[in-house]
């Protein structure tokens, strides 16, 4: 199981907004592949799927705030 | 001296072709290909930011679109903004790999940039804490939302050098309640797009050797 972990975004950023999810639950995904957007002071940042596999689960859905550092969710290995 | 930076004009350009020569400039840019800055116009157009409250549109859609101005989802952050001819857009494609990878310090240098500029033209700007974008008294000038993928930006300024500012009475600018301004409207003149576009060129120079 590898975690989708919201990435520091520079300093005294503590939390973003995930404003989407690329994939859904269940869904295949491949390394790289741009898997969410997190938003933070009028930037949107794109998150890319850091192992193929499929998305087993969302942690932090659409609209809701992430923590720098905590999980967003996780890619099953298939 | 080795170039860091390309600077092109794209001139007036459809938003959603654009947008697609942006992509294209930001992956030759995660390639490896040095920062672009790009200047553009498009003709009218509402960009929905990802954080968009609908309630920012203040007539409905096809009401809208009967002014001939089309509306957009964009991938930015940010609220929903105006661009129109006589708005100087300013994409820089920014490797941050190399300027810091640092969102909160990359749009306070956009800000920075934007004050520095209508300085030299004159106005006294500032940019307030917790909302971005550029403001003269309590009328916004200039906008700014950015997208980053694998730390290079997309996306950028809105800066109203001569725009038709009866266009914002579609909208709550950036979601807010403000009434917009021009470079043209504040001088009582028209303002040179190219001296302008000089001006931006020398202070991203500046900030982002």
């Amino acid at each position: 199981m590898t975690k989708i972990i919201l990435p520091e975004l520079g300093e005294g950023i503590t939390q973003a907004t995930i404003a989407c999810w690329h994939a859904k639950v269940d869904e295949d995904v491949v390394a790289g592949q741009e898997i969410c957007e997190a938003v933070t002071d009028k930037a949107s940042f794109v998150i890319e799927a850091p192992a193929p596999g499929k998305l087993k689960s969302i942690f932090v859905n659409e609209g809701q705030v992430g923590l720098v550092g905590g999980t967003l969710g996780t890619i099953e290995s298939i | 001296m080795k170039q860091n930076m390309i600077v092109e004009d794209w001139g007036l350009v459809d938003y959603a072709e654009g947008y697609d020569r942006q992509r294209q400039c930001v992956q030759r840019v995660i390639e490896g290909a040095v920062d672009h800055l790009i200047f553009c116009e498009h003709p009218p157009v509402l960009t929905l930011g990802r954080m968009t409250n609908p309630d920012s549109l203040l007539y409905q859609r096809h009401d809208i679109e009967e002014r001939g101005v089309t509306i957009i989802n964009v991938d930015r952050g940010g609220d929903v903004t105006l661009h129109a001819p006589g708005q100087l857009i300013v994409y820089p494609i920014f490797n941050l790999n190399k300027h810091g990878k640092d969102l909160k310090a990359y749009m306070e240098k956009l800000e920075e940039v934007a004050v520095d500029l209508l300085k030299n033209f004159g106005i006294l700007a500032i940019s307030i804490s917790g909302q971005r974008g550029v403001f003269v008294g309590d009328d916004k000038i200039i906008s700014i939302g950015v997208g980053v993928r694998k730390w290079v930006t997309y996306h950028g300024l809105g800066i109203n050098v001569a725009t038709d500012l009866s266009l914002f009475n579609l909208i709550k600018p950036c979601g807010l309640n403000v009434c917009m301004t021009s470079m043209q409207k504040l001088k009582g003149h028209p303002v040179s797009m190219k001296d302008v576009k000089a001006k931006v060129v020398e202070l991203f120079q500046k900030r982002f050797l």
